[in-house]
């Protein structure tokens, strides 16, 4: 079958098969950015570990930023399947020249971060990524399937975590509910800009990349969400927030801040990729080493 | 020394290297390496715990895992030097988790017949992890000191840097518990580790360091400065909230 016989089945589109160049690049650029955003997405929580409360808290969460770490792996590799070389992605990340998801650009500032992260972060990529699992291109469809699994496991685990500082001291229950305050709104951008500015998403959706719109996905989420703040018992920053008897009706989301950490003046962008830089350059040496040892051994 | 304090050297030891290893957490070289490096601090971190849990029983003072890892004074702490030592770079982080896990790969192989059940349980579950550890750190030994110039310097300077602080590692330290069959005597691990660390050096063409040993004392809670700072970053949080459930 040919790409579009394909398509029109829904079926998936397989590594070998034929398929338009545009297809293929814009594969390429949302696998590529979905697997930068992994690898970054590290260092917010991973900054936490040394200092974790409670030994049974340093585990969860150094068992869930590696999860982060094998995310990135299987992304790299699905986008390995279009053509392109992890290392390549890897230089397009750090010479600014592809993104990763700008929420990873505010900073993680108190323990109760984890857990916001994992409930909110985690929470409003699942619901982007869900459908991913349903993508016509088969090899990202089928890293999805693992991806959200383990996605819903660290949502819960957050929820757990912001659930026993809800519940803890006068102390713990502050810290909680400003990580909520400061997490809220960029966790709603997670989505993406609104239907009317997105020029892209008619023909990702066209192509089965894309399943549903971004104001529908933020819809879906802010209606998940409210409902489990109310069981934490904390409140979310939004004096708009009401229900219309379908959908919980959320206030303006600030666009301007938007755009500002998308174009690289968020709080910690800069941070964000010289750390990675860094841990690449320092690490040349050892890649240097292994290849020519695995070199040797051909030889 | 009571078992509680045997048991806490055990523990400690997994402890600190756990938290020295997770600090590598988005800095690896390599993405492979940072699952790898996590899975290694995990393992350790879930070996400390079991430890951390039996020390505190046998202490019979009430105080569990967290009370003990997170509200002890560096005097307190039993581990041995070496893991305590900042990371340095990629070639010191291999050498020490080559000569680290060499040795507890031959303590936990013994210990796993301890005439304690429980220590030789957790031995038993232990020396499993801590074979692929010793296989991981091995290989990247072989790599480094034979893949490029540089990384044979890093290397051999990365041993050279750990190990002064392996002789700790064999200092006769409880001779009543080894002599009632619970404890392993460690300094009848000096042979096959140096035997095991020795055969890997040569595949890797590096030679055993002609370097003095270090003072030591970890085990009686004298530790070098690198223990403060180590135990604050591990400690501050926890402590800022007394009483406070996580």
């Amino acid at each position: 079958m040919d790409f579009d016989a394909l398509l029109a089945a829904d079926a998936r589109i397989e590594p070998r098969d034929r398929m338009p160049d545009g297809y293929r690049r814009t594969l390429i650029r949302q696998i590529a950015q979905h697997a930068h955003s992994e690898i970054i997405g590290m260092q917010p929580e991973g900054d936490w570990i040394t200092r974790a409360p409670s030994l049974r808290r340093k585990a969860i969460l150094l068992a869930k930023v590696q999860d982060e770490a094998g995310h990135g792996l299987y992304l790299y590799s699905a986008a390995e399947t279009l053509g392109v070389d992890r290392a390549d992605l890897l230089d397009l990340l750090h010479s600014g020249r592809q993104r990763y998801s700008s929420i990873f650009n505010y900073p993680a500032l108190g323990w109760a971060d984890v857990g916001t992260i994992g409930w909110l972060v985690d929470g409003a990529a699942i619901v982007n990524q869900v459908p991913i699992c349903r993508c016509s291109y088969g090899p990202y469809a089928r890293a999805m399937v693992r991806i959200c699994k383990e996605e819903s496991f660290h949502q819960r685990q957050g929820f757990e975590l912001l659930l026993t500082l809800a519940h803890g001291t006068a102390g713990q229950r502050a810290m909680a509910q400003d990580a909520v305050d400061r997490w809220w709104w960029p966790s709603l951008m997670m989505f993406g800009p609104p239907d009317e500015e997105s020029p892209n998403t008619a023909q990702s959706m066209a192509w089965g990349i894309k399943r549903h719109s971004n104001d529908e996905l933020r819809q879906r989420f802010v209606d998940m969400t409210v409902p489990q703040a109310e069981v934490l018992g904390l409140t979310l920053p939004d004096r708009d927030l009401s229900f219309d008897g379908e959908h919980w009706r959320y206030g303006e989301i600030d666009w301007a801040e938007f755009r500002a950490v998308l174009r690289g003046d968020g709080p910690c962008n800069a941070e964000r990729i010289a750390r990675r830089r860094a841990a690449h350059d320092d690490g040349a040496w050892v890649r240097e080493a292994a290849d020519a040892y695995a070199a040797k051994g051909v030889a | 020394m009571s078992l509680a304090g045997y048991v806490l050297g055990l523990a400690d030891d997994a402890l600190v290297l756990a938290q020295r290893t997770s600090e590598w957490t988005a800095r690896a070289p390599t993405l492979e390496e940072d699952v790898a490096l996590a899975n290694i601090a995990l393992d350790l971190l879930g070996q400390a715990r079991y430890l951390l849990t039996y020390a505190g029983a046998e202490e019979g003072a009430g105080r569990d895992e967290d009370a003990l890892a997170y509200r002890r004074p560096s005097s307190e702490f039993r581990n041995v030097h070496l893991v305590e030592l900042p990371n340095g770079d990629f070639g010191r982080t291999i050498a020490r988790l080559l000569v680290f896990s060499a040795y507890r790969y031959e303590l936990l192989t013994r210990l796993a017949d301890s005439a304690d059940p429980t220590l030789a349980a957790v031995a038993a579950k232990g020396v499993k992890e801590v074979a692929y550890h010793r296989d991981h750190a091995a290989q990247w030994t072989v790599r480094l000191g034979a893949g490029t110039t540089e990384s044979r310097r890093r290397m051999g300077a990365g041993l050279a840097d750990v190990w002064p602080y392996t002789p700790e590692l064999f200092t006769e330290e409880s001779a009543a518990l080894v002599a009632a069959g619970v404890a392993v005597d460690p300094v009848s691990l000096s042979e096959p580790w140096l035997a095991f660390v020795s055969g890997v050096l040569t595949s890797a063409g590096l030679v055993v360091p002609d370097v003095a040993a270090a003072p030591g004392g970890g085990r009686r809670g004298v530790h070098t400065d690198a223990m403060g700072p180590l135990l604050d970053e591990l400690q501050s949080l926890h402590r800022a909230h007394p009483g406070a459930v996580w």
